[in-house]
């Protein structure tokens, strides 16, 4: 009688105010059947960690607009690791440049999205990293 | 789950580790087959010590603003506490956006502040249960207050207010005919009225309903029931809404009331077990039946009822 349903974190690490993106991916999610934990703007690395550990989410998805996502977003890998959770997958969305992406994937982020993206091919991704880690938790 | 993992799970609630306080709460939400061994390794005199406070009210009322006042009130006295935020899940996706948290960021590096959000899941049974185990987790990693929040709409959310020892129902001006509607059923359930963003036009003339309310309510001893005025973005007003709760609970324990509460609460959550465990074995009956859908349906109910005890009977 044991329940799947993925919870997951969005979060928008740096100073930038702009949510747009993160509370569209958050509903997008939602209607897709996820419990979505939001933090809102202007999160710590080590903020986001800390409440992805006690939320016990299955991944986290950021988003940065400013620029800074190629120090906030392996920070956020690096305080999971910290935290003891680094299992769980980060996902990244913004506007981010073909070379970022492959060093932040080199540096431990799962996946990156960025503007123009099918939502459908970002649910996708989330489901199949909730999917994931929920089989390697419950191994 | 291994052996080993779960030993090693039990370890980590022993220590407060909160990776392991996260995942044991995720366990018993999903009904994980360890649920049990968590739930039996919690130490009884912490859960029993610990104090409950229901946050209910419309939404915008301000309820985790004030939640978040009220743990930077707590943390300052030294308490660790937990906070257990239900928000309803869409009944058309499944999903839910748990927000409450954003108004409690301020403490989220705080390791002696637990924030879990929580869905309804739409399930009929099963929430309270949830909840309840989520506080008794709470509990047993040390946390001495523990806050529920909720929106006051719906039977669930008014079954999981039950699991607090003391509740306080939160309103604020402004916010439309939201209020009238809940009204009737959550004051019956509130233990203390809160008119929040008393900064506010309109605040004034809702303090006035609310005590012409509290007086309604008024306990044995013809005491009403006490409105407290507070501007929780502020922090003001949340002292004096602390003392009356402690006299509230100081009252309780004495009088029995508290004890009296923990085990009806305890009932509640059995029952809602009981609704949740049956249910499947009930929707089982129902769809197997291959007969018209005509007739009274309450016989039909009364029914499959009867045939589960045949059945049981058989087996047992
Ligand atoms: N003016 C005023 N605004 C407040 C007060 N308390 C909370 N708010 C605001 O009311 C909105 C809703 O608050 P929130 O705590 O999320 O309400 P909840 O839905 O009941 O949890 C937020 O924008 C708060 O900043 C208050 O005392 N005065
Ligand atoms: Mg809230």
């Amino acid at each position: 009688m044991s329940n799947t349903t993925y919870r997951v974190l969005i979060g928008k690490p740096g100073l930038d105010g702009h949510d747009r993106g993160a509370k569209f991916i958050a509903r997008a999610l939602r209607d897709n059947g996820f419990e979505v934990i939001y933090t809102g703007i202007r999160r710590s690395p080590e903020e986001i960690a800390a409440a992805a550990v006690q939320e016990d989410v299955a991944a986290v998805g950021l988003s940065s607009l400013s620029g800074a996502h190629i120090r906030l977003f392996p920070a956020v890998v690096e305080c999971l690791r910290k935290a003891g959770a680094g299992d769980i997958p980060v996902i990244g969305g913004g506007v981010i440049p073909d070379e970022d992406i492959t060093l932040l994937k080199e540096k431990g982020v799962e996946a990156i999205f960025t503007p123009g993206t099918p939502v459908d091919q970002i649910i996708a991704a989330f489901t199949a990293a909730c999917s994931k880690h929920h089989e390697t938790r419950n191994a | 789950m291994a052996h080993t993992s779960l030993t090693s799970l039990l370890d980590g609630l022993a220590k407060q580790d909160p990776r392991a306080i996260g995942r044991a709460i995720s366990i018993v939400e999903d009904n994980g087959p360890e649920a049990d061994a968590i739930l039996l390794s919690l130490d009884r005199d912490l859960v029993k010590n610990t104090t409950v406070l229901g946050i209910t009210g419309p939404p915008g009322a301000g309820k985790s603003t004030l939640t978040s006042q009220i743990i930077s009130t707590c943390r300052s006295r030294g308490e660790r506490v937990g906070i257990i935020a239900i928000d309803p899940t869409s009944p058309l996706s499944g999903g839910a956006i748990l927000g409450d948290r954003i108004r409690m960021m301020r403490h989220s590096l705080d390791r002696d502040v637990i924030v879990r959000s929580m869905a309804t899941r739409g399930r009929l049974g099963g929430l309270c249960g949830a909840a309840g185990a989520a506080v008794r987790i709470m509990a047993g990693a040390g946390c001495q207050r523990i806050i529920i929040e909720t929106v006051g709409v719906g039977q669930s959310e008014m079954d999981i207010i039950r699991l607090a020892d003391i509740t306080a129902l939160v309103m604020a001006p402004g916010l439309g005919d939201d209020i009238q509607a809940m009204k009737a059923g959550l004051l019956e359930v509130a233990d203390l009225l809160v008119i929040n963003k008393a900064d506010m036009a309109g605040a004034e003339t809702l303090f006035m309903d609310m005590e012409a309310v509290a007086h309604e309510r008024a306990d044995k001893s013809n005491r009403p029931i006490a409105v407290c005025r507070t501007v929780a973005s502020e922090g003001k007003g949340v002292e004096e809404l602390l003392a009356e709760i402690a006299a509230l609970e100081n009252q309780h324990r004495a009088s029995g009331e508290h004890d009296r509460r923990r085990s009806r609460s305890y009932d509640l959550e059995v029952l809602d077990w009981a609704m949740e465990m049956m249910r499947p074995h009930i929707l089982q009956k129902i769809q197997k039946d291959s007969g018209e859908r005509w007739g009274d349906p309450k016989l039909q109910a009364a029914n499959i009822l009867k045939q589960m005890k045949v059945d049981h009977d058989k087996i047992s």
